[in-house]
């Protein structure tokens, strides 16, 4: 039998406002807990909630980034249900009436290919505090600071195929919501998270199966796994002769397996309806226009104008322009170096991996752009070679300053002056002459072979400084000379 | 001093027959002697009244010229007030202080008046008798077998034993208009959206409008002057232009349109009432009204549309009561669903729990459909009554209640004939027009409240025909027994 997984994703992204949804208290991560939660967020009796324009701008940007409807009229409204951290007993959000409608955006697929993927609707609403269970002998501790976060859900249509089309995907809204400045992403801190529903069925089948919901998935990486290891248990459940039971599951990344969180006798009903303490929000055309002439060069938009300003390759643009940073960085190194294809594989591969193996994001990495411009620069006009150029490249990301200084101060310049490396060259030919002779005696064409070991000693003595173009010429014209 | 308008204080004060703390202690006293009898205040601020007394003398010796700067007024117990309890009426909210001011009560504060204490009102402003108080019923003092009305009764009988010479008041469904009708008063409801819920805790959001009970109109158009404002804090707050709502209290009536709805005339309305109400009538015609019958034909639908959209709106309203972070929590929670259970059983009394359910029950999944959007599709036909009624008449004059003061108990066991008392106010707020009820006589020594209603945002018409009643009439004078 033939199974094909079926997965729609619901993405929950915290706007980067500097104020709550509803009041004016900060949305700042780390603060001290329930420091940042006021009167209105402790949902104390006779407070009542002012919508936050600049929430919804945000979600205009979001929706005009998906190529989305934007609900010209939206409406919030209460969902209700009793949680410690959730202090009115509801939570506020839009259903019939989001700010977003449905859109669509192309995802890159590893094989090259792009597929599309339809947005459902994106909507608003306000998220819960934290209910803390530890240090607190069998109590729990309520945390309000994160309660009335204005956050954006993202829910798309049941259209990826694969745990790798939803990575894709996510990443695909992970470098919009960069991107737009809306979110600063933080999977770790919460500020994007994840619930995929997942099914499957039977190639060719055109009903969909009973589905899973995971929730709250945190990185990348643990919805790959964790999509992979439900789609696993799915089709064994069905090929052992049972069924998937609609439930909400839970991922354990420890023992990597999801298990069921609720079971669906207790559905919970949410008795939602349009909140009377907020009127309808109407946006005009005016309004978003204004917003659309503000937008950002979107990933997509960027990648076209690198492939055909820069000459890259299709691939090095869609990476380079995944995130936003990294785009930026790597644009403002091929400016001021003059060389894009160099910056292209500077960033790409010394710097990625220099972040890969520091776990650095590139905003803290000590290596500038304008630095690795003047690093490329060098060996260009031939200051350094290439080779030179990774030491003083490791030395900058050991913060000890910019190339041109390391290079002076490490005495690593290119030993181009003639004379210098004449006298090298007749030190070697000196102390190996029976090397000297099997080169003389060998074959003309094994000689290019057997020059690497003249050159080889040559680059030692100068510890790599000497000009390899001007060794090699003075080199031949000496063994010849011989 | 206690017998004189806000109009005669405020002359009083200026002409400094007396001071603010002269009057605030007559007050104070009259409090002490007297509210035993009444129950009409839950919490008298009686150190906090003297020292703003004492600022407000300050304040009219340095010639401020705010009308209310110094006169005593009381304010309904469901308005928040910094470092002073809000109960709202419940045990739920027994031990509440909040660290904020209601945007009215603030208004009132910067007008310069002097808040005597906080008064008594039905449990989360859910009733019609003031009998479902956590602090005990309120004594109509008119009659103290009667009860004062509600949920605003302990605003009414503290302005109708002149324990307060007005009162701030709320209304939902009729709770500022029939204890001014049943205490004979003049009760204000304005605008929904002109006065701002900021710090008036909620009951049915969508319904909820603060408001005023004094003695006359006149003093309904001074308070209102300081009451009204646009609110950045209250979403629904409108932001209309303000006037000066005393500007068009001399203003004549001719030419002046009144509709009669015959709805507000049919079954259920006591007889007498209803006569009392036609020699109204007359009473305008002779300022030189017109008055006209008009049609809201879907009258007999807004009590049953009220009692969806209300308890919807207060079921989730009341969420917020959980025990978990002020008010009422039960002793020794075994788990969250026993701290929620007992905490909440414990914390609300019987009407309250009534309507949660009711609301619960009509937004759940399967029920949603038939009431609470059903109730909308009512709620916008009511509505379109009034439009199309006020395309012919400026006002629309009706009773305000079926019946005068009844006595405790007498419909506590039966709460579809309590929510009838409701039955002429309801529209009113279904709609969001203002309203106001003035005395219009007396049935068996017992006050009759005649009700008008104003189009949207025309609160000084409204005023200026209920004050050119007054004029004309001295129901409005009369007081209750062993009161002067």
């Amino acid at each position: 039998m033939e199974w094909e997984t079926v997965i729609g994703l619901e993405i929950h992204v915290q706007l980067s406002t500097q104020s709550k949804i509803f009041s004016g208290a900060s949305t700042a991560f780390g603060a001290a807990p329930n420091s940042q939660a006021c009167a209105i967020d402790l949902a104390m009796p006779g407070t009542l909630p002012v919508a936050n324009e600049q929430a919804f701008r945000f979600a205009v940007m979001f929706g005009l980034a998906m190529n989305a409807e934007i609900g010209k009229r939206s409406v919030f409204e209460r969902k209700n249900y009793f949680y410690p951290d959730l202090p009115k007993g509801y939570q506020t959000t839009q259903l019939e009436e989001p700010i977003v409608g449905p859109g669509v955006i192309d995802i890159e697929l590893e094989n090259g290919e792009t597929k599309s993927i339809r947005l459902h609707h994106a909507h608003l609403e306000e998220d819960a505090g934290k209910s803390l269970h530890e240090d607190y002998q069998g109590m729990s501790g309520i945390d309000l600071n994160r309660a009335g976060t204005p956050l954006i859900e993202i829910v798309s249509e049941p259209d990826m195929r694969s745990a790798e089309e939803a990575v894709a995907y996510l990443k695909k809204i992970h470098s919009i919501i960069t991107y737009l400045g809306i979110s600063d992403g933080e999977m770790s801190q919460g500020s994007m998270r994840c619930d995929a529903n997942v099914s499957v069925r039977l190639k060719g089948e055109e009903e969909y199966g009973t589905r899973c919901e995971i929730k709250n998935i945190n990185s990348f990486k643990f919805v790959e796994k964790a999509i992979n290891v439900e789609v696993e248990r799915q089709i064994d459940l069905i090929e052992d002769g049972g069924k998937v039971v609609q439930e909400t599951r839970l991922y354990d990344a420890d023992k990597n397996e999801t298990r069921s969180m609720r079971s669906k006798e207790v559905a919970n009903d949410y008795r939602y309806f349009p909140c009377p303490d907020l009127l309808p929000v109407i946006l005009d055309d005016d309004y978003i226009a204004e917003i659309k002439s503000k937008l950002p060069e979107l990933p997509d938009a960027k990648r076209d104008r690198f492939v055909s300003d820069y000459g890259l390759s299709s691939y090095d643009a869609t990476v380079l322009t995944a995130e936003r940073a990294t785009a930026d960085y790597f644009e403002s190194v091929a400016k001021t170096s003059g060389e894009p294809k160099l910056a292209a594989n500077w960033v790409m591969v010394d710097l990625a991996a220099y972040l890969n193996k520091s776990e650095q994001k590139l905003a803290d990495c000590p290596v500038s752009a304008k630095h690795l411009a003047q690093l490329i620069a060098r060996i260009k006009d031939g200051t350094i070679s290439g080779k030179i150029a990774k030491q003083v490249f490791e030395a900058m990301t050991n913060g000890e300053g910019d190339p041109d200084s390391i290079i002076e101060k490490r005495g690593l310049k290119q030993v181009s002056d003639t004379g210098a490396i004449e006298k090298m060259v007749d030190e070697v030919i000196a102390n190996n002459q029976a090397q000297v002779d099997n080169y003389k005696n060998a074959d003309e064409k094994k000689r290019p072979k057997m020059l690497g070991f003249f050159v080889g000693q040559i680059m030692k003595a100068s510890k790599g400084q000497a000009n390899p173009q001007a060794v090699n010429e003075i080199l031949l014209k000496k063994l010849n000379e011989q | 001093m206690h017998t004189k308008t806000i109009a005669q204080l405020i002359e009083g004060l200026r002409s400094k027959e007396f001071s603010s703390v002269e009057l605030t202690r007559h007050y104070l006293q009259r409090i002490k002697e007297r509210d035993g009898t009444y129950n009409s205040y839950i919490t008298v601020t009686e150190e906090a009244a003297l020292a703003q007394a004492e600022a407000a003398d300050q304040r009219l010796a340095a010639g401020d010229d705010n009308p209310l700067c110094g006169i005593p007024i009381a304010h309904k117990d469901i308005f928040c007030t910094t470092g002073i309890r809000t109960s709202c009426g419940s045990k739920m909210l027994d031990n509440f202080i909040a660290p904020y001011d209601a945007t009215i009560v603030e208004n009132y504060q910067k007008a310069g008046a002097v808040m005597l204490g906080k008064t008594n009102m039905d449990e989360f402003a859910m009733g019609s008798s003031n009998e479902t108080s956590y602090y005990g019923p309120v004594k109509n003092p008119w009659n103290t077998n009667c009860v004062p009305g509600g949920s605003s009764g302990g605003s009414a009988a503290a302005v109708a034993a002149l324990l307060a010479p007005a009162a701030t008041a709320s209304d939902t469904g009729g709770s500022i208009r029939q204890p001014a009708a049943l205490c004979n008063l003049t009760g204000l409801k304005p605008t929904y959206g002109r006065v701002s819920r900021w710090g008036m805790i909620a009951f049915a959001s969508s319904l909820d409008q603060a408001g005023t009970l004094t003695r006359t109109a006149e003093d309904s158009a001074i308070m209102l002057n300081a009451m009204a404002s646009f609110d950045a804090k209250d979403s629904t707050c409108v932001d209309e232009p303000l006037e000066d709502y005393t500007a068009k209290l001399g203003d004549s009536l001719q030419g002046l349109t009144i509709g009669i709805p015959e709805e507000y005339f049919g079954e259920g309305l006591n007889p007498q009432t209803a006569e009392r109400v036609q020699a109204a009538i007359k009473v305008y015609e002779s300022l030189g009204a017109t008055t006209k019958s008009i049609s809201l034909p879907h009258t007999h639908l807004a009590v049953p549309a009220y009692y969806v959209i209300a308890p919807a709106e207060c079921s989730a309203n009341l969420s917020r009561f959980d025990g978990v972070r002020y008010g009422h929590r039960c002793d020794d929670p075994k788990d969250l669903a026993d701290l929620y259970k007992r905490s909440r059983g414990e914390g609300f009394g019987d009407e309250v729990k009534r309507r949660i359910l009711v609301g619960t029950y009509a937004l759940s999944a399967g029920y949603y459909d038939a009431y609470y959007n059903k109730a909308q599709q009512v709620r916008r036909l009511i509505k379109q009554d009034f439009v199309d009624a006020f395309n012919q008449v400026d006002v629309v004059l009706g009773p305000t209640s079926p019946s005068p003061a009844f006595e405790f108990g007498a419909k506590s066991d039966d709460p579809v004939a309590m929510y009838l008392e409701d039955i002429y106010t309801i529209a009113t707020n279904l709609a969001g027009l203002p309203g106001l009820s003035i005395p219009c006589g007396m049935v068996d020594n017992k006050p009759v409240g005649l009700q008008l209603i104003g189009n949207y945002f025309a609160e000084s018409k409204l005023l200026n025909v209920a004050h050119q009643f007054q004029l004309a009439t001295d129901f409005h004078q009369q007081l209750a027994p062993e009161t002067a």
